[in-house]
């Protein structure tokens, strides 16, 4: 019997120094430039266009060479890997670098808190806060209605439901998160034209217009964190003579309660900037409306679509608009995450 | 502060499965029952039917007679919670309340039913349970943080001290050493030893040796085949039970030599 002695685990290859990428990409770039002299002059968007495909294939055969084909196949997946990163940030940092720069122009605490009464043609005064107001009026009629409903049903699905019941409301839940927006403006407009008659228009009825749409978010978000919750908790719970109730309050809700935060604060986000329901059911008003049940009312959304409409110094008011949504959103998030910290479940290691 | 059990004709269904049938065990106070068998052969699904968690299971039913102290267990108008509350269970993997303190989760029985309490109380209470479930020393100067902190022999602990906080009659433990190291083992062992001056106990365990240094009686569960219903082979005092069996089947399950 031959004895064969299994090959010593030491790299038989050079390895690449760690600067190496660094004047890849640099040679690339270079590279990059030169190509495009040859033709109508270079680009910005060109050098780095060419030069991340130079890169990848300079890169790739630079590492077959030296280092071997499995390094080389890492490398090429790192490099598209990243590639792909890249691309994926550049709309986000652009859309954030667009809206503070242009947002700013007419962002500052008077424009938070001073309304469109008796602004007009190209006066550069004039504010937002009737709109957050309404904003903050619409937005939190929706949570009212959305937030409890969505996390009852969510226990019925994950707790008591069984059969057929509980698949239908499955269903028609997956259903209802691809209802288009304007449809559930449509929806709340008809429901209280045909209860309160035409003439009726309320932050109410924006409120029930994004409650349509934010309900089966807020389902189908607490639905998946409730059904993390191990079941040995459950058991464990029960085993102690706690009743059923009590240890869905108390066990299951509590540990999963930073998860549902951060459910609840997505389906927020998801509906507040939503513009076309809201255009249909609350309209636009110039000044403040403290009463949610009656009278047109600013948003946001729509404050920001009838100033850029009107374009002019009304421009840039939507953008320090759409700058103030960003912001409040951002607020919200930022609650959520100090939320989960809170409650989440410690020590787990 | 223990009561005994007798059991008559139980049979366990998962729906139209029969899982366990005809059992028919009298589980006496003050005393360790182990209940041995291969996997799948309805030892924990029988353990559950005793505080009748085995119901939380959806369509899952038991038919039969479980009497703890004259009371039918699944007789008419008997409250499944109040029964938990009775007989107390430790199940195989730990699991600590990970929301909660070490000190939150020994009084978890009381908190989570909502039952006020005195400060003083409380902390009498989870030194006595914590002491009873030889954790105390190990875990007195920090009770405040959290549960899952401790190690997995200190969990199981104090799932046991969790469980004897309620103050049950029976405690029910469905491999609770399963998880450990030997000598989490042994340390929870020593612990059954103790409390069954205080309790009932009935434990299920895949350890031969386990069910030969703990218990006072043993009961063989076996299954004929895959889908087929598990039964009790027999049930004796542990000594004899694993000295001279009169069953074959059993020898062979304990020498070793099974199938």
């Amino acid at each position: 019997m031959t004895v064969t002695t299994p090959p010593v685990p030491v790299r038989t290859t050079r390895k690449l120094p760690k600067w190496a990428p660094v004047a890849v990409l640099a040679v690339s770039l270079l590279l990059a430039l030169g190509i495009q002299f040859l033709g109508d002059g270079p680009t910005i968007a060109g050098v780095f266009f060419i030069g991340a495909i130079l890169f990848a294939i300079l890169m790739t055969v630079t590492s077959r060479v030296v280092e071997g084909e499995r390094w080389a196949k890492d490398r090429l997946a790192t490099t598209l890997v990243t590639f792909a990163f890249i691309i994926a940030l550049i709309p986000l940092v652009s859309l954030l670098w667009i809206v503070v720069g242009d947002g700013l122009t007419r962002f500052s605490w008077d424009f938070l808190t001073t309304d469109m009464t008796g602004i007009f043609g190209q006066m550069v005064e004039g504010g937002a806060f009737h709109a957050i107001i309404g904003t903050v009026y619409v937005t939190g009629i929706a949570s009212i209605i959305a937030i409890p409903l969505g996390i009852f049903t969510a226990i019925y699905l994950v707790e008591y439901g069984r059969g057929p019941l509980s698949r239908g409301i499955t269903v028609l839940v997956d259903v209802m998160t691809g209802i288009p927006s304007i449809v559930a403006g449509l929806f709340a407009f008809t429901l209280f034209l045909v209860i309160f008659g035409p003439a009726y228009k309320a932050a109410v009825i924006g409120g029930v217009a994004l409650a349509v749409l934010m309900t089966p978010v807020v389902v189908r978000s607490v639905e998946e964190m409730l059904r993390l919750v191990p079941n040995e908790l459950r058991e464990a719970s029960y085993a102690l003579g706690v009743p059923k109730w009590l240890t869905i309050v108390k066990v299951v809700l509590r540990t999963a309660i930073a998860g549902i935060t951060t459910g609840v604060m997505i389906a927020i986000a998801r509906v507040i900037g939503e513009t076309a329901p809201l255009l249909l059911t609350v309209g636009i008003a110039t000044g403040v409306n403290w009463d949610a049940f009656d009278g047109r009312i600013a948003t946001l959304p729509v404050f920001v679509y009838r100033q850029y409409a009107q374009g002019g110094a009304s421009a840039d008011r939507a953008w320090a608009g759409a700058l103030t949504l960003i912001l409040i959103v951002m607020l919200l998030n930022l609650i959520a995450r100090l939320v989960s910290r809170y409650f989440s479940p410690k020590g787990v290691r | 502060m223990s009561k005994r059990i007798d059991v008559n004709d139980l049979n366990v269904y998962y729906g139209d499965f029969l899982a366990v049938e005809g059992i028919d065990m009298v589980i006496e106070a003050r005393s360790v029952t182990a209940l041995i068998g291969p996997s799948g052969c309805g030892k924990s699904t029988f353990l559950r039917t005793l505080n009748r968690m085995h119901e939380v299971i959806p369509k899952a039913y038991v038919t039969g007679k479980a009497v703890m102290d004259g009371q039918d267990l699944y007789g008419p108008g008997v409250d499944p919670v109040e029964v938990r509350r009775q007989v107390g269970m430790v199940f195989q993997r730990p699991n600590p309340f990970p929301t909660m303190s070490i000190a939150d989760n020994v009084l978890a029985g009381v908190r989570l039913n909502n039952r006020r309490i005195s400060k003083s109380d409380a902390a009498d209470l989870v030194e006595r349970s914590l002491t009873g479930a030889n954790l105390w020393n190990e875990v007195k100067d920090r009770l405040n943080l959290p549960g899952s902190s401790l190690s997995g022999g200190q969990q199981q602990r104090l799932c046991i001290a969790r469980a004897i906080a309620v103050e049950p009659q029976v405690l029910l433990m469905d491999e609770p050493c399963s998880a450990l190291d030997p000598i989490s083992t042994l340390a929870i062992e020593e612990l059954i030893s103790e409390l069954k001056n205080d309790y009932t106990i009935v434990i299920v365990t895949h350890n031969m040796q386990q069910a030969a240094r703990v218990s006072d009686r043993t009961g063989f569960f076996n299954i004929a085949g895959t889908g087929k219903p598990g039964h009790l082979i027999e049930m004796d005092d542990t000594t004899t039970m694993f000295s001279t069996p009169s069953e074959k089947s059993t020898e062979d399950y304990i020498s070793g030599r099974f199938g």
